[in-house]
Order: structure tokens, then sequence, then C-alpha cells
């Protein structure tokens, strides 16, 4: 089983998803520089956080135009589960891989605290360890993290239950129906605005206690097991 | 510009005329900024040795054995002028600087740190002003911190007035390598000398000259450096890949002075002289002149030194992270700087020249208003109801919550921030079971009143913030910031603020591992207060010392130091009449380290559930910060507090210091722990679940508050500027 996280110029939180799928989860990960030619040895791609670009005209959106996202999107396409977070999110949503669109915070300003979100799919790689309704503590780190979708759009995006966490009780950034994570249709593609990075140790977490949002990666490499051993 | 004084003494050495680039070079050089000419001989008088400096203070970061080969490198700066102009800019390019200086030594920055001075936002003619620079700094600071990917992890914040039409910031970086990555900073003849990162530009030309003198108008805007935080990132990235696989002999970065100043400081560092052509210099406009190339400030840029066996190696980390560089020339055997342009020499200086401004003996003299306040200290306010007191006290911006701040950092990215801004120190993961804690503290209230005793006070603060994580103070930072050194008066309260730094530091044994001096923070209105910063940097060697300061239900409550009638310069007297006099806290360097000690043991013993300092706003504000905190009701007994207090407010809000207050559910060993240790102290009350904030002096009710209307009070910033 091997995972690929996929670095840009300006990828910031390549080094901490490394890390926890390594040290904490027990998934070899292994990064994959933006120019790399082939990507067809990993099993699953992690887009992390950080300012691909320097988040230069739009978070995000160089780091969609860069020839590996073809490849990605190909991929994609095959069903290879691919999971996005922040900034990471934000290209997925800038290659088309991911419906809606991710603007500037409602308040117009970054905004890094820990909340609460709430888990609505458990059909993708990255949630069948949940249950629908399931409540995680999990930090957000952004300042263009505000989903927003066409009127139109939004209704057939829960229909397809596409719709994958909503954050609870509090909106951080005027999202569209306190939306945080969305997938495509098939659900191998995932895109989240909070960092389960940051809530995959206990040490980290406000009150030092183990939070369940390590089971997004840990539904991942229970995706990949059976698979593998096949 | 350079003195009478000075011009003849470069006269003298050179035994030629120089010409107007060697002027321009020795304007920059010799600058309050980049020279210390006015400080030098008091810097180094602080003690700066111990068991774990590995590099002390310097022109980089100092270095710190933490130990099994790991090594955290620290270093502070200010930008304050370029701030005070443009401060979304010059805030930024604060961080950028500091930064650079961490991966000079060839280590990966893990944390920034911020200390913030602003004059009032509430309720003044000037506030819209104030406002305006506060909010484009902090947005500076996190639009650059949080790009380039190193968390902003905790700081300290004043609102003075004596900082009107001004501010200071503050940036202090912490990086995390092994020993045996240090740079070593060597070289050897025909060594390659590159200039890599950003092109040089127009912007930031004479910013260390700009910063060297008062601030008289904002037409100096130019003089302030553009930010590009992705280049940094690009840096530091490329820097430390090719500083893993010892590519670099020497590096450092440019700043105040540009080209010029890192020329001769590089040259100074590897005992070597240097020689550039200027026209090999990537720029970002075709006709920059010799001169411009030398003194541009423009930012993300860094100066390497390789041997030419290296350079392919170099040339493919730089080209993977798509940096342009240039090689613009060699190490020489001698010791001179020279500059060449198309082939023509035009400038030759001997560094030694460069790098040793002749000292500004400065004259000193003791301020008049510290002659005349005892006369005054009878003051009269009115004596309101004590918890109308506390909630005016906690609604003031320097006290209150500070999450306005730190929540528009990204604190939490790298995955270390283990105690996270807004408690006592903050605490950075290096592994599981090895944690680095640091705080910053400043008062400039206290140290205008009395330099000497408010930076003592600055000091123990700092180190109480660290020791209340668990950690062992192991370092300390300074930076020095005052009015013009040519002020006598001036000058004589900087003095103070070093002697003190020199008392404590060699009283509790912890080294000066890295400093910074800055004069001349002054506008046409006044000069600022004495404002030295002061950081501790503390080791934790267990996991389980990691101490929060949330309450816990249950616990009960213990106050560690005497609490006197020392109200100088304090936040009550501020908020109650603005009071400037009396006499502030002093620091029994004795009992510092005797309640300091005790409550380390007490923690590393497993006996404390959370610690809290006290200091701004007195004891009254640290419960109530408490019972915020963990969201839980406490009772006290004001009669049980040890004090030589006449009065309520006075004990409830002086600012005494070395004192601590902790929670613990095994009192009876504590209460045996702090006696032996023959520790003034008491059990004060307990945390319990009514959210209520009661204090009470033998059955009389002094304070009876509940947390909603704590929290109300505490969140004044979060309403003052975004108006919700």
């Amino acid at each position: 089983m091997k995972v690929g996280i996929v670095v840009f110029p300006g990828s910031n939180c390549d080094r901490d998803v490394h890390h926890i799928m390594n040290d904490v989860i027990g998934i070899n990960a292994q990064y994959v520089w933006h120019t790399q030619k082939t990507i067809d040895e990993y099993d699953a791609l992690i887009l992390p956080g950080g300012f691909s670009y320097g988040d230069r005209l739009r978070a995000g959106v160089i780091a969609a135009k860069s020839p590996i996202v073809e490849a990605i999107t190909k991929k994609a396409n095959e069903g290879l589960p691919i999971l996005g977070i922040c900034n990471g999110f934000q290209i997925l949503v800038e290659a088309g891989l991911l419906p809606g669109a991710l603007v500037k915070n409602e308040k117009l300003k970054f905004s890094c605290k820990w909340l609460e979100m709430e888990v609505l799919n458990v059909d993708t790689p990255f949630t069948n360890l949940f249950k629908v309704n399931d409540k995680i503590k999990i930090p957000i780190a952004h300042g263009e993290g505000r989903y927003v979708i066409d009127d139109d759009k939004i209704k057939e995006l829960f229909q397809n239950n596409q719709v994958v966490f909503k954050y609870k009780d509090q909106n951080p950034n005027g999202s569209t129906e306190m939306i945080a994570a969305v997938c495509n249709k098939r659900g191998n593609v995932m895109g989240l605005m909070p960092h389960p990075e940051r809530a995959s140790e206990s040490i980290l977490s406000p009150n030092k206690t183990n939070s369940n949002a390590r089971l997004i990666f840990l539904s991942l490499k229970n995706f990949l097991t059976p698979y593998i051993e096949n | 510009m350079l003195t009478k004084k000075e011009e003849s003494h470069l006269l003298k050495k050179m035994r030629r005329k120089p010409n107007l680039l060697e002027i321009d070079m020795i304007d920059a050089e010799w600058s309050e900024h980049c020279s210390y000419k006015s400080s030098k001989k008091f810097v180094r008088s602080l003690p700066s040795r111990g068991k774990r400096v590995i590099v002390g203070p310097g022109y980089d970061a100092g270095v710190l054995d933490i130990g099994d080969e790991d090594v955290i490198t620290i270093h502070i700066e200010s930008h304050n002028h370029p701030s005070a102009v443009e401060p979304y800019g010059g805030a930024a390019t604060g961080v950028g600087g500091v930064i650079r200086d961490i991966i000079s030594m060839g280590t990966r920055p893990i944390a920034l740190l911020d200390a913030l001075r602003f004059s009032s936002i509430v309720e003044d003619s000037n506030a819209s002003k104030s406002k305006w620079l506060f909010k484009n700094v902090v947005n500076g600071i996190a639009d650059y911190g949080n790009c380039i990917g190193i968390p902003t992890v905790g700081g300290d914040i004043e609102f003075d007035n004596s900082f009107k039409d001004y501010c200071l910031v503050d940036v202090a970086a912490i990086g995390l390598g092994k020993k045996n990555q240090i740079i070593s900073n060597h070289a050897e003849e025909d060594d390659l000398v590159i200039l890599a990162g950003n092109p040089t530009g127009k912007d930031g030309i004479r910013g260390a000259s700009f910063a060297s003198k008062l601030l008289d108008d904002e037409e100096d805007r130019s003089a302030v450096q553009i930010p590009d935080p992705f280049l940094e990132k690009l840096l530091i990235e490329a820097t430390i890949e090719a500083s893993d696989i010892k590519c670099i002999s020497a590096m450092k970065d440019l700043g105040g002075g540009g080209l010029s100043c890192c020329l001769s400081e590089l040259s100074d560092l590897v005992e070597r002289g240097i020689e550039v052509e200027l026209s090999a210099v990537h720029t970002k406009i075709p006709d920059l002149s010799p001169n411009e190339i030398m003194i541009s400030e423009s930012q993300e840029r860094m100066v390497y030194i390789i041997s030419k066996k290296k350079l392919s190696s170099f040339k493919d980390i730089f080209n993977k992270y798509g940096i342009t560089y240039a090689i613009i020339g060699k190490v020489k055997g001698n010791d001179k700087l020279k500059i060449l342009y198309r082939g023509k020499p035009i400038a030759n200086i001997s560094c030694d020249l460069m790098v040793n401004a002749p000292p500004a003996n400065r004259k000193s003299k003791k301020p008049r208003y510290l002659k005349i306040p005892n006369k005054m200290s009878r003051h009269h306010y009115k004596i309101d109801d004590h918890g109308k007191t506390l909630l005016r006290l906690l609604s003031n911006p320097t006290v209150g919550n500070k999450s306005w701040i730190f929540q528009q950092y990204d604190h939490e990215v790298g995955l270390r921030t283990v105690i996270k801004p807004g408690a006592n120190g903050s605490v950075i993961r290096v592994n599981d079971n090895k944690f680095v804690s640091i705080k910053l503290d400043g008062n400039s209230k206290h140290c205008y009143l009395d330099p000497y005793q408010g930076t003592l006070g600055c000091l123990s603060e700092a180190c109480r913030n660290v020791i209340s994580t668990g950690a062992e103070p192991i370092g300390i930072i300074d930076h020095l910031q005052f009015g013009s050194p040519e002020n006598p008066q001036i000058y004589w309260t900087f003095m103070k603020s070093i002697e003190a730094i020199i008392d404590y530091c060699k009283f509790m044994r912890i080294p000066v591992v890295g400093g910074k001096v800055s004069f001349y923070n002054e506008t046409m209105n006044s000069p600022i207060k004495p404002s030295p910063v002061i950081g501790t940097i503390g080791l934790i060697r267990d996991r389980k010392h990691v101490t929060g300061n949330v309450a816990n239900l249950g616990d009960t409550l213990f106050i560690i130091g005497q609490t006197k009638d020392e109200l100088g310069g304090s936040e009550y007297f501020d908020a109650t009449s603005r009071f400037e006099y009396g006499r502030v806290p002093k620091v029994d360097l004795e009992t510092d380290k005797k309640n300091g000690s005790a409550v380390l043991a007490l923690i590393q013993k497993g006996l404390v559930n959370f610690a809290h300092d006290c200091s701004k706003g007195g004891i009254g504000v640290a419960l109530a910060e408490l019972a915020i905190s963990g969201n839980l009701g406490i009772d006290i007994n004001m009669e049980q507090i040890p004090s030589s207090c006449a009065r309520h407010d006075h004990l409830l809000f002086s600012e005494s210091h070395s004192r601590f207050i902790i929670g613990t559910n095994q009192a009876d060993k504590v209460k045996r722990i702090l006696k032996n240790r023959k520790c003034v102290f008491s059990e004060i009350g307990k945390i319990n679940e009514t959210e209520t904030l009661n204090l009470r002096d033998s059955g009389e009710q002094i304070i009876g508050l509940t947390i909603g209307e704590l929290n109300k009070a505490y969140d004044a910033m979060n309403k003052i500027m975004d108006g919700s």
C-alpha cells in the first residue's frame, strides 16, 4: 500500500501529512513533487494544505493548471481515492474534479481555530469508519474556505450524497449550507477545508484527548487494505 | 549620514578620500541599525555563556543545545519604522527577515512569535489611526507567516499612548536542527559567492539609515520593502535541502543595508575578503546604479558561499525550486571587500573597518520626570465597586482576550503547537518527549517609571510564563527599544535596562542567546516609553510535565508569592485615573528564583493540574482568566492571600512579581513541599461548577461575577476591531 502526497511549490502541510500517515496511521506515504512524470505506483493520493504558488490570482488556481493535475484527473476518473485538504481542496475544485468554488471567508480574515463538524456521507474511501451524524472535533486554518455553489446545484449535491461533512453549530466562513467537505459523484475524490492531520494526535488537541478525525485516514487504510491483499 | 567624527575616523583608516559608493556603504553599515555603535559595548557585557550555548548573540540566530544532538536556534528582530509608515509590508517583511536569520544557521524555522505595541484603540482621538496600524500589522504578519507555513504561536501586546502615530513590531523565530547541521561559516579562497532569490530593485533603498533616525514624516514609504512570502518559502526549502547535503560553506541573509552590509558581515564571519561584480546581479529594472544595487533592501535574498565542486548540486536544487540566482563573485585571501562594475573597480574597503564602526560615546543623565514622582504619589481616584473595576480591566485590550490576533495566524501548521497561544508560554513539540516553551513579555508602563525594576519585571514575567508550562528556562533573548540615544535621559534608561538584564541573568544563570537594540523610536510627538521586550526559552524533558492553564473542576487553588502594595505603572491606575506615577513592583531575585523553582518542582512531581502567572491586572485578572479558561466557578477567601496591602483594590490589582496561581488535587503534598522550600504561599480557594467568580473577605462578598459577565468584558478586542 503506497500513498502519494502531491507537493507543489508553496505546499506547507506536506510534511505534516507525511508524519501522520507514516508514523501515526501506519501507511507508507511518499512525496510526489509536482514535476514527477508518472503517478501509477500510488494506491491513493493526498493533496495537502498550504499556499501553492503563494495563492496568487486565487487559491489553488495555478496548481490546478500544472501537468501533474492532468495525470491526477485521469486517475480520478479511473476511481483512485484522492483527498484534498484545505489548499488541496481548493486545487481539486479549481481543476474541476469537485463541484462548487471556494472564495474568501465572509469576514475577509484568515481563521485558525478548532470547531466541530458532523458526518453526512459514510460511503467514501475516507469516511467508511464513521457513522452518519458522528461529530468530529477538528481545526480549520484558511482565508479562502467559504464553499459556494449555484442554488440549482446545491439540491443535486445533497441528493447525490456529495456533502460529506458539515460544520456544526457555527459557520466559520459563511459556507453555503455550512458545507465543510464534498466529494465527486463517484465518491472517490473528496476535498475538505479542515485539517484532519492536525487532529490525529491527542497531544495536539486542545484538551489532549483523541479526536476521531484520524478516522478519515484510517478509513483510507481500511479501504485500501483488502484491495491490496487480494 | 556620517558624523564629522566618523568621517575623520574613516579618512584616517582608509588613508584616502572614500568615493560616493564607499560612503553609501559605510553609511549603511555604520548606521545605528547595523552597527550598534551606541550599544555595542554594553550588549557585549551581557552574560552569554552557558553549557547549552553553542553560538551566542551575533549577526544571526543564537544556537542552544537541547540534548540528543538537537539544537534550537532563536532570534528576534523588529521592523518598527517601516511598520509605522506601511504597516502591512513593514510587518510582513519583518517576519521574512527573522526567518532568514534562522535558515542562515542551517536550521528549519518551526515557530514565530510577535510582540506588538500601539497607542490605544479605545476612546481616543487617535484610535482610528491606531486601529489601522494594528489591523494591518496583524494582517501583514498573518499573510506572511501563514503562507510560508511557519506557525505564529504566541506573543505579547500592549496599547499605550506613548506609541501615538507609531508602533513596535518585534518578531522572534525559533529554528530546529541537528548539531552537526549548523553552518560553520568558513570559506576558502576562490569559493563562489552566489546571490539568490528576489531580483534587486529600488525598494527599501536606505532602509537601515531610515531606521536610524526619528520618524519625521510619512514620505519615506519607498524605504519600506515589499514582501513576497512565496519566494521566501521556496528559499527556505532550497536552503535547507542544500545545507542538508553540505552544499553550503557559509551564508547570510540580506537585511538592513542590503548587499553592502551582508557582504561585509559575511566577510567578517569567514575571515576572508570578497570580490564581487555588480553587473552580474539580477535586477528588477535595467537601470539600477551600482550604489542602488549595493544598498537596496529588496527582500527574500540570500548570499551563499559554496566551493566550486558543489556548484552543480547547488544549481540542481535552486533550479528545482525555480529560484533565480547569480554567481556574483569570489572569496579572496585578503580582508577587502572589493566591488567591481563591468570590470572596473568601484569600491575597495577593509571589512574590518566596515564592521567596526567607531563607538558613539553617549552621555547619560537620570530623566527629569523620575525626580518628581514620589511627591505626587498620593493621587486621588474613585474607588468603584471592585467587580466593575475588574470588568473594566478585563476589557482593556492589553489585558483581555487576544484571539482576534492569534486566530488570524495559522498557529498549528507543523504539528508542533502543544500549548496554543492565549495561555502562558506556548509549548512547541520537538519530539514526543521533548518540548520547547517560549514567551515574549514587556511592560513599558513599568519600564517608564523604573527602567531597572521594570526590565527585571519583564524578565521575571517571561520566566514565570515559561515555568508555568512546566519548562525550565534555558535562554533569554532581549529586544531593547528606546528613543534617540543622543538624548542623555533616554540613554540613561537604556543603560538601566541593560544593567537589569545582566543582574537577572547572572543571578539565575540563564544565558542571553540573542538580542537586538533599536533606537530612534520617536515621532515628532515624543519618544516611546522605554520598551524592552524579553523572550524566555524553556525546555521540557517529559511529556507529563507539559502544563496548561485551563482550570480543572474540584481543584484546590494555591497562590505562591507575596502581594505587595506595588501599583505604580499598573493597569489599575491606568484604567482608573491614567495615573503614571508611583512605585513599580520590585523583583527580589532570591524570592523570584525560589518561587520559580518551587513551582517547577511541583509540576515535575505531577502535583499541578494547571498553573497561571500573575502579572498585568494582578490576582483579579489572573483568577478571572482561570474561570474563563475552564468555564468554571472559583471561590476565593481573600483573607488567605499573603499580602501587605491594606486595601482590597490594591490586593486585587497589584502587579507584584514572583507570584503564581496553581491548581492541584493533592493539596497536602503541595503544602508540604512549599513549606520545606520556605515559600510564601497559601491555599486560597477552590474550583467549582457554579460558573461564578466569588471573592470574599471574612465572609463579606467583594466580587461576584458570572463567567458570562467576565467573558463579555474579556472579549473587548473582538468587538472593537470587528464590531461583533
